[in-house]
């Protein structure tokens, strides 16, 4: 009986610990195999110059300043309202109200909703409805906003990646001790003062991590942007929101399904990869590295 | 010091103690509350508008009554010459309205033809359709008839044929269903047990540093763009796993789900590694105490009590696969069959709108469908959240205060 007993835990814990294995070695190969096949290909002219001859050779610099431009309009976007909203649901509301329940289920749920939806409420709403009618107001219905640009793409983005900075920022907030708080009102000072003095400087930490995550999550989505702003092949840089842009996560895409001869792309497509990948890495390092600190500091 | 300050003796009144209205602060809070609101708008906003755009698959219906005549006379052109490998590559544009031309997402005009052309079979229907679209119209100059654009009925929705751009398209969900389904069961049986299982390891048997390591390691999987696991899949892995089980198909169903099961690994890991440790330490501890062993009190007792929590991150992981579109649109092969052999291309819900939706006429019936697609997906995952959450949740707190399950 206790050998059995010793039999089967002793399976159990070697099946378990297996698992952490199995998922530590894919991440593994995933980062070996795109180094090994993007390594050759990877150089500074590689990262600086435009792709010829139809895309089978030449760099993806456009492909870098488009994904840049995305992440920077999306950033302009989501942290202030998602900060914003953070401050909300830990200073303003209680916690058992139903309206910060409600808010938060939203939020959750916004955090689940596949990336092709919104794609598809990018299309339909930003290019359809709010660019259509900004056509019909400004341009005397003249096409100019209803169409997949870099204004609606990042926007679409940034309700994607609000989640990400609400979380982030409420987690910071909350480590932020309430003797501060409570100091700062005996001194007088009002919520709004308090707020604005203590609890911000005191998460900032946060709201870079909740910037820094946010950000790898953009710069990585390819579904949202698919009919909301990405192109293809551009020959020149987008100069304006209105444009267009190129995009590393849908070069990949193009240059692996969607091009005459994947073979012959192989490398770029692998060093592509390895570029966007060593991007979010880094980004997703930083990220747990300041929250770990962070977490820390709580204990 | 203490004389001064009893001089300025203080009185307080009602009134001195009352509140000041602050024209800032009343700015501030409603701006800050305002704002809050949004995630709820957005939810709405999403709802309204992803299910407004599918309108069109409905109305479609009268339209074809009422159009019948003149679609006969009208004969929409057929582009016969196209080399026509089964019927769901041909006509992307066979029922656009010139008007709306402009207004479709222009996602291939910076492309060159020859980029388009003479692309390997291998990598299924989608970009077929894409092809023919760019043979037949290199200017986009649309050729067409406004009648057919209803040429299908909402009654082909429940159909086994998904041939949306044929000259008589069919728009039947069957196998898409069947090939999400399909998908998100591999997905689920491999990732389902290897993401529990590891965060039971480094809940339960772990000791502590190792899981300071773990739980950021795996975390960081989940920051892996989906496109860089479809990627990978499409590469390597399919190739890989072809040369293991020897079938026919190189981009199947099972390479799939395996890849998607990379996505869904970390969120279920997640969930689950922080259910276990919600687990109160008094119930591992009275096991212990009882003369139990580490592994008995881990499977017997800790892992029990944190079911709902593991359901819920199951719940989250199967969302997390169902709407899955670029791994799809990459690893399934896109091919809408509706057979249950794991073995055999699969196309997905969420692949069809991302693959489709560029070439669509806005406001036909192709275009409604895929709306619609989106509202199912939305609203499958809506619920799966909205279960995970309430039921789930109110579950997990009673079993764990010991208000009977």
């Amino acid at each position: 009986m206790r050998l059995k007993n010793k039999l089967i835990g002793g399976s159990i814990i070697t099946a378990s610990a297996l698992s952490v294995v199995l998922i530590l070695a894919i991440i593994v190969i995933i980062l070996v195999v795109t180094i090994i096949g993007g390594k050759d290909t990877l150089s500074w002219k590689f990262l600086t110059s435009f792709p010829t001859d139809g895309m089978m050779k030449g760099g993806i610099f456009p492909a870098i300043y488009g994904t840049a431009l995305l992440v920077i309009v999306m950033s302009l976007a989501a942290v202030p309202f998602g900060a914003i909203t953070a401050i909300y649901l830990t200073e303003y509301a209680h916690e058992k109200s139903w309206i910060a329940q409600t808010i938060r289920f939203a939020v959750r749920t916004l955090a689940t909703v596949p990336s092709i939806i919104f794609g598809l409420f990018g299309l339909g709403f930003f290019i359809k409805y709010v660019g259509g009618g900004m056509d019909h107001l400004f341009m005397g219905g003249q096409l100019k906003w209803a169409q997949p640009n870099l204004l609606w793409g990042s926007l679409t983005m940034a309700l994607l990646t609000l989640p990400v900075v609400i979380v982030s920022v409420e987690e910071a907030i909350r480590t932020v001790p309430r003797e501060l708080r409570e100091a700062s009102l005996a001194l007088g000072a009002t919520k709004w003062q308090t707020i604005k003095k203590v609890v911000i400087p005191g998460s900032i930490s946060g709201i870079m991590t909740g910037t820094i995550l946010a950000v790898s999550r953009g710069a990585g989505e390819v579904a949202p942007i698919l009919f909301t702003g990405a192109a293809y092949y551009l020959a020149t840089l987008p100069t304006s929101v209105s444009d267009q842009f190129m995009n590393l996560g849908y070069h990949i895409y193009v240059l692996s399904t969607q091009s005459s001869n994947v073979d012959q792309t192989l490398p770029i497509q692998f060093a592509t990869t390895l570029v966007l990948l060593m991007l979010t890495f880094t980004l997703n390092l930083t990220a747990v590295l300041i929250r770990s600190r962070l977490r820390r500091r709580i204990k | 010091m203490n004389s001064d300050y009893k001089k300025t003796a203080y009185t307080f009144t009602a009134e001195s103690l009352r509140k000041k209205f602050r024209f800032s602060e009343y700015f501030a809070e409603k701006l800050i509350t305002s704002v809050a609101f949004l995630s709820i708008a957005i939810i709405i906003l999403i709802f309204f508008f992803v299910f407004r755009e599918s309108l069109p698959a409905f109305k479609s219906v009268s339209k074809t009554k009422a159009q019948t005549t003149e679609a006969a006379v009208n004969k929409p052109e057929s582009y016969g010459g196209n080399e026509a490998a089964a019927e769901q590559k041909p006509e992307t544009y066979n029922g656009a309205e010139p008007s709306a031309a402009p207004q479709k997402p222009e996602t291939y005009t910076g492309a060159d033809s020859e980029t388009t052309a003479n692309k390997p079979e291998s990598y299924g229907v989608v970009k077929d359709s894409a092809l023919s679209e760019k043979e037949v119209n290199p200017d986009g100059n649309l050729v067409s008839s406004e009648s057919s654009g209803g040429e299908g009925s909402l009654s082909s929705l429940f159909s086994n044929e998904w041939y949306p751009v044929s000259e008589n398209p069919r728009y039947g969900l069957i196998p898409l269903f069947v090939g999400t389904l399909k998908v998100t069961l591999i997905a689920m049986l491999f990732a389902a047990p290897v993401a529990i299982l590891a965060a039971l390891f480094s809940s339960a048997f772990a000791p502590a540093w190792l899981r300071e390591w773990i739980k950021p390691a795996i975390e960081l999987l989940a920051g892996f763009p989906s496109v860089v696991i479809g990627f990978f899949a499409l590469m390597v892995m399919a190739t890989f796993l072809q040369n293991v089980f020897g079938y026919e198909t190189r981009l199947n169903s099972f390479v799939g789900g395996i890849a998607m099961a990379l996505a869904a690994i970390p969120v279920i890991f997640t969930i689950t590694e922080d259910a276990l440790t919600a687990v109160p330490a008094t119930y591992s501890e009275a096991s212990l105490a009882l003369g139990a062993t580490k592994w008995q009190t881990a499977v017997f007792v800790t892992l029990p009590a944190a079911t709902p929590g593991i359901f819920a991150a199951v719940l989250l992981g199967v969302g997390r696969v169902f709407g899955e579109t670029m791994i799809a649109l990459m690893a399934t092969g896109n091919a809408a069959l509706s057979s249950l052999n794991p073995f055999e291309s699969v196309r997905t819900l969420a692949a069809t709108i991302g693959a489709e939706m560029a070439e669509v006429v806005f406001g036909d019936m192709h275009y409604g469908v895929l709306f619609l697609i989106g509202s199912i997906l939305f609203i499958f995952n809506f619920t799966l959240n909205a279960l995970a959450e309430f039921y789930v949740k109110v579950r997990l707190v009673r079993k764990i205060q010991g208000r009977g399950a």
